[in-house]
């Protein structure tokens, strides 16, 4: 299953709202995956198997390096934005 | 599932902030009224953002000011505070704030269901400009489709 994780600064907040919408975005793409939400601080260990990191483009600097794909949301509450980016980085 | 009561003590409208710092203070002091949080939730939200940049504003116009729990969160909630004129928070594309949303959280789990709950309200793009505009808090209520106090 692919894993998709929801960065945020401090694990509550921002990330729940964005692992939300993009489980209503997945589900609007026919797309199966685990999202889950975590912070900046844990994001080794939470995204250690990831395939992809959704955050803000302010968080970029802050989660480091990592294999995963890094999935930049500007607008969390626009689904044709998530719905977008999402299917251009699994296709 | 609801939001959790939104009591008018939590409602701060067409406020006056100088800063970005100011905003989320005012949040700060809406929850605090709202018997959510003690004094120091405010410095706490203000620190997020310093040590990981404007993030928190999450759409065109509105910021979540959020903490991690802590002793300083009393009960979970959240407070609105909608400003006459608009502050910068360096956000690359949702600046300028003039919806704040402050979010105090008892605990990582419980969360949950009030953010999915406002991802709800907020899927709906009209709602940002409708929260900026409310003239009363009972319209603020309406918007959110949150419960008046107990």
């Amino acid at each position: 299953m692919m894993h998709i994780v929801a960065i945020c600064g401090a694990g509550v907040g921002t990330s729940g709202i964005l692992k939300v919408n993009a489980e209503r975005a997945l589900a609007r793409l026919g797309l199966e995956a685990t999202v889950t939400a975590s912070d900046a601080a844990s994001v080794m260990t939470a995204a250690a198997d990831a395939q992809i990191i959704l955050t803000s483009s302010e968080l970029v600097p802050a989660i480091g390096k990592t294999y995963a794909e890094i999935i930049v949301i500007n607008n969390y509450f626009d689904l044709d934005e998530l719905a977008d980016k999402l299917e251009e980085a699994l296709s | 599932m609801p939001l959790p009561p939104l009591p008018d003590d939590a409602i701060n409208l067409h406020a006056s902030a100088g800063d970005w710092r100011d905003a989320v203070r005012l949040a700060g002091n809406a929850l605090e009224r709202g018997g959510f949080t003690a004094e120091s939730y405010s410095d706490r939200m203000i620190e997020v953002i310093e040590e990981f940049g404007a993030y928190v504003v999450i759409a065109p116009g509105l910021a979540l000011a959020h903490a991690r729990p802590g002793p300083d969160v009393l009960n979970s909630g959240i407070a609105v505070v909608t400003l006459a004129e608009p502050v910068v928070f360096g956000h690359p594309h949702n600046d300028p704030v003039n919806v704040v949303i402050g979010l105090a959280v008892t605990g990582t789990e419980e969360h949950v269901t009030t953010v999915a709950e406002l991802a709800n309200v907020f899927n709906d793009a009209g709602s940002i400009p409708a929260l900026a505009d409310a003239p009363t808090a009972e319209r603020v209520r309406d918007i959110l489709g949150a419960p008046a106090a107990e």
